[in-house]
């Protein structure tokens, strides 16, 4: 029988590793060490907050991020006074109004990031028919999530001679097929970091990245938090269980 | 065995006009459970467990979803972000689906490992398959519910495995997205639907029970319990050993919830449902591969969907297909070693059902699907008459007997 | 219910001793489960409370310039009306000469307001939840000259406490701040 058991787990196990679907897409992404990863991965703050800073100066010109609200930003540490700036850096619509017509107020936290363009239609119009997606979930919306888009941001270089490059387009090693309508969004000295961070095109894509790995997964640290509380108390109540199991059982296996 | 004489007079007076404390007094206190059950036999109560939990996680979702083609997906965002606890909930709800087909299917191959669905239980795994289809109905009508990509694309694929049938094929198909297309009018019956399927399951598992408590459990010897030397009442035998079972389930479980909660998912599922671009790779959730795999080995639309559907008809006839005598695997030389060749051969199909149907996988699917239902409609009626089965022992208590004879005796004297 | 287990080993020799680690044992796991139990029902009543963007929308910012001298709007906050009246001169002293024996709730009308012209309460009936009339012109004020409760005949005076109907108290009133002399926020 214990074979029986332990080959069925075996084969439980190859089940689940081969139903993984392992379609090559592009080159293999280089494997970062990400601070957030693993059991007990904490995002780390400066890095959250500089991610912030890139993000708002360089990616938020094109694309959205429609399930952040400003109110959120309070999980990266900021404070309801920063928080209340930010959101009011921004041209809310609202109404409509006693005249019933809409109006512009400045954002208040309770409000949906300000997205750069009004629909997808005119996203695309602006950006010669490409369409910059939604980064709220990107890390999550990926293969390889945070490793995907660190090799993105990080993986612009000269197409090889053999390589034809559409108009409009750019050579990027690791996204798929090769060829990106964003242009290169990182260059050195982009942006100014108030801790004094040096800004080379690798700190920046790894803060922003962290950023997105955190607006994607806003719970992650409470969740792994509360697992390890959960996890450990349920090995003990195993212990426990079993014990009475045995004991139960003791009489009938004299 | 009669009921005890309740002391409580509340209870008692209950008990008179309703027997609910005798019932469940017979049914989990003093139900005869044969003593030798492994632990495979807890599978099907924690099946059981993970339902309610499913409940249990489904309602509060449904206090905090919207089923409108717009909505749904920033509604389930909503819950992983603003909800209090909704990460939490979404993701046992989520993973609870791979849960309760990963305990089924071993409910299931212990099943045919031991032969459970031999006489006279044959009814009782007519309503395991019966439940088993239902979760596939229920499990892929959830799984659109987040109206992601894959969400939108499994609708539609498998919803268009309907247009297959001839005549009312595509009548079904309509009826099934009221409308030209998967869209809004779909999205709100599948969720009407997933809701009722789960209660439907309820009420098969407790039909199930109820053949079981007929016939009473199998067990891995596979002979028939012959008095109370062969058997322990369920409490607190087997309830001991259930909880340490449901223990063990718990923390595996909560491994994945909290530190892999998207393991079993698709990243595609996090980008919101676009009619207009199909993802590259589509797949379905796991516990589908082995079905998908059967569905693409075959290049007619027609017979690839009822080869599907049969895949799973075929265990309707299983306890005729099988025509050995014995029961259990263990007393079967030959089946035993075929079963695992089943397994593997499932597990092949998996592998294949998550990989493109292109050059090599296609041939090992189609030798995969091909073996499959060589298993179940050839070998087994064949094994019955060239395989020569182990003597089988007189009782369960009987092997056991050197050493243990003690407390054997003293079990009879009680019982 | 009979546990054979445990009369099987009481024959045993010292069996006292391994009573008790047996029953010290079932009353730890039992406890732990009742603990483990019971912290995992939280999250299911707990959805149930407001959600992070339900809170966050707790606020409303009005602009109260354009009402005039007896007029009142009614604004919505957390899903409910809110009336805002800017009171004449006779209605204050009307609410002011109140004596505190007439009221079933008492309150004195300086208590429930910041600024005496201005009476912001929420426009929900205490008995049950209905949405009292007198905020148009038209609409009848009851026998006080402050809203009338038409579900079930309450009526409520010009500061908004209840004078006479099965409502067990006032309206109430709402946090808020005047932010300037024209704009109020409530919540």
């Amino acid at each position: 029988m214990r074979r029986f058991a332990l080959s069925a787990l075996a084969a439980l196990a190859f089940g689940l590793t081969a139903t993984t679907p392992n379609a090559a897409e592009g080159p293999a992404l280089p494997k970062e060490h990400w601070p957030f990863a693993g059991v007990f991965g904490t995002f780390d703050r400066g890095a959250l907050n500089r991610g912030f800073q890139v993000h708002k100066e360089v990616c938020s010109a094109c694309h959205s991020l429609s399930l952040i609200y400003y109110r959120h930003l309070a999980g990266i540490g900021l404070t309801a006074e920063e928080i209340r700036a930010i959101a009011a850096e921004k041209e809310v619509t609202d109404g409509p109004n006693d005249e019933g017509d809409m109006f512009k107020r400045p954002g208040r936290p309770s409000d949906r990031y300000v997205a750069p363009f009004a629909n997808e239609n005119a996203s695309r119009s602006a950006n010669n028919g490409a369409y910059p997606p939604d980064l709220s979930l990107m890390i999550k919306a990926r293969k390889g999530g945070p490793d995907y888009l660190y090799a993105i941001l990080t993986g612009y270089k000269d197409a090889p001679a053999d390589v034809r490059i559409m108009d409009g387009m750019h050579y990027n090693e690791f996204f798929p097929g090769h060829q990106i309508a964003m242009p290169m969004p990182l260059s050195e000295g982009g942006v100014t970091f108030a801790d004094g961070t040096a800004a080379t095109v690798g700190a920046m894509a790894r803060d922003v990245t962290t950023f997105l790995a955190w607006t994607a997964e806003p719970e992650m640290e409470q969740r792994k938090q509360l697992g390890v509380k959960v996890v450990l108390f349920l090995i003990v109540f195993s212990g426990l269980t079993y014990a009475v199991k045995r004991k139960v059982w003791a009489d009938l296996h004299a | 065995m009669n009921a005890p004489e309740w002391k409580n007079p509340v209870v008692r007076w209950i008990d008179f006009r309703l027997p609910i404390f005798s019932f469940v007094y017979h049914e989990l206190g003093v139900y005869p459970a044969p003593r030798n059950l492994n632990y495979f036999w807890t599978f099907g109560s924690l099946a059981g467990i993970v339902l309610v939990i499913m409940l249990a996680s489904g309602i509060v979702l449904a206090f905090n979803y919207t089923p409108h083609a717009t909505m749904a997906f920033d509604s389930v965002e909503r819950i992983m972000r603003d909800v209090n606890w909704g990460w939490l909930l979404r993701y046992i709800h989520m993973n609870g689906g791979s849960a309760f087909f990963i305990v089924v299917y071993i409910h299931m191959f212990r099943g045919l490992y031991y032969g459970s669905y031999k006489y006279p239980r044959e009814i009782l795994w007519f309503l395991g398959v019966i439940i088993l289809l239902l979760m596939m109905a229920t499990a892929f009508m959830g799984y659109v519910l987040p109206w992601g990509q894959m969400s939108f694309w499994g609708a539609t694929v498998i919803t268009n495995l309907f247009s297959a049938f001839p005549l009312v094929g595509e009548s079904i198909v309509t009826w099934l997205w009221g409308g030209y297309s998967v869209d809004n009018p779909t999205l709100n019956r599948f969720f009407a639907l997933h809701y009722l399927l789960a209660f439907v399951i309820v009420g098969a598992a407790a039909v199930h029970l109820w053949a079981l408590h007929v016939q009473k459990s199998n067990n891995p010897m596979g002979i028939d319990t012959k008095g109370p030397q062969d058997t322990v009442p369920f409490h607190p035998y087997m309830t001991v050993k259930d909880l340490f079972s449901l223990s063990v389930f718990l923390t595996v479980f909560s491994m994945f919830v909290f530190f892999a909660p998207n393991f079993f998912g698709e990243p595609d599922n996090y980008i919101p449902a676009n009619p207009l671009v199909t993802p590259p790779h589509i797949v379905p959730e796991w516990y589908f591969l082995p079905y998908y795999a059967i569905l693409r080995s075959i290049p007619d639309k027609l017979i690839g969907v009822l080869a599907m559907f049969g895949s799973i008809f075929v265990l309707f006839l299983l306890p005729w297909l099988d025509t050995s005598r014995v029961r259990s695997g263990t007393f079967r030389p030959a089946y035993k070693k075929l079963f695992w060749v089943f397994v593997v051969d499932c597990i092949v199909l998996g592998y294949v059902g998550a990989n493109p149907p292109e050059g090599y996988f296609l041939i090992l699917g189609r030798l995969a699907t091909i073996y499959y239902f060589f298993h179940f409609i050839i070998l087994l009626p064949l094994l019955g008459w060239f395989e020569r089965p182990l003597p089988l022992p007189t009782s369960i208590s009987q092997p056991v007997l050197g050493g243990r004879t003690a407390a054997t005796a003293r079990h009879m004297e009680k019982a | 219910m009979a546990n054979p287990a445990h009369s099987a080993t009481s024959a045993a020799p010292g069996h006292d001793e391994g009573e008790t680690r047996r029953d010290f044992l079932f009353l730890a796991t039992a406890a732990f489960g009742a603990v483990g139990l019971g912290s995992a029902i939280w999250p299911f009543i707990d959805q149930m409370n407001p959600s992070a963007d339900v809170l966050a929308l707790a606020t409303t910012e009005v602009d109260i310039s354009p009402i005039a001298e007896g007029q009142s709007i009614t604004v919505k906050w957390r899903g409910k009306p809110v009336f805002i009246r800017r009171r004449t001169q006779a209605e204050i002293e009307q609410a002011a000469k109140v004596q505190d024996s007439e009221l079933p709730d008492r309150q004195a009308d300086a208590s429930r307001v910041k600024k005496p012209e201005w009476l912001i309460v929420v426009g929900v009936c205490t008995h049950l939840g209905c949405v009292p009339l007198g905020q148009k012109v038209t609409d009848p004020r009851g026998d006080y000259g402050g809203w009338f409760c038409p579900c079930h005949g309450s009526h409520y005076d010009t500061s908004g406490r209840i004078r006479k109907g099965p409502a067990p108290k006032n309206l109430d009133v709402p946090d808020y701040v005047f932010l300037s002399d024209t704009n109020v926020r409530i919540g």
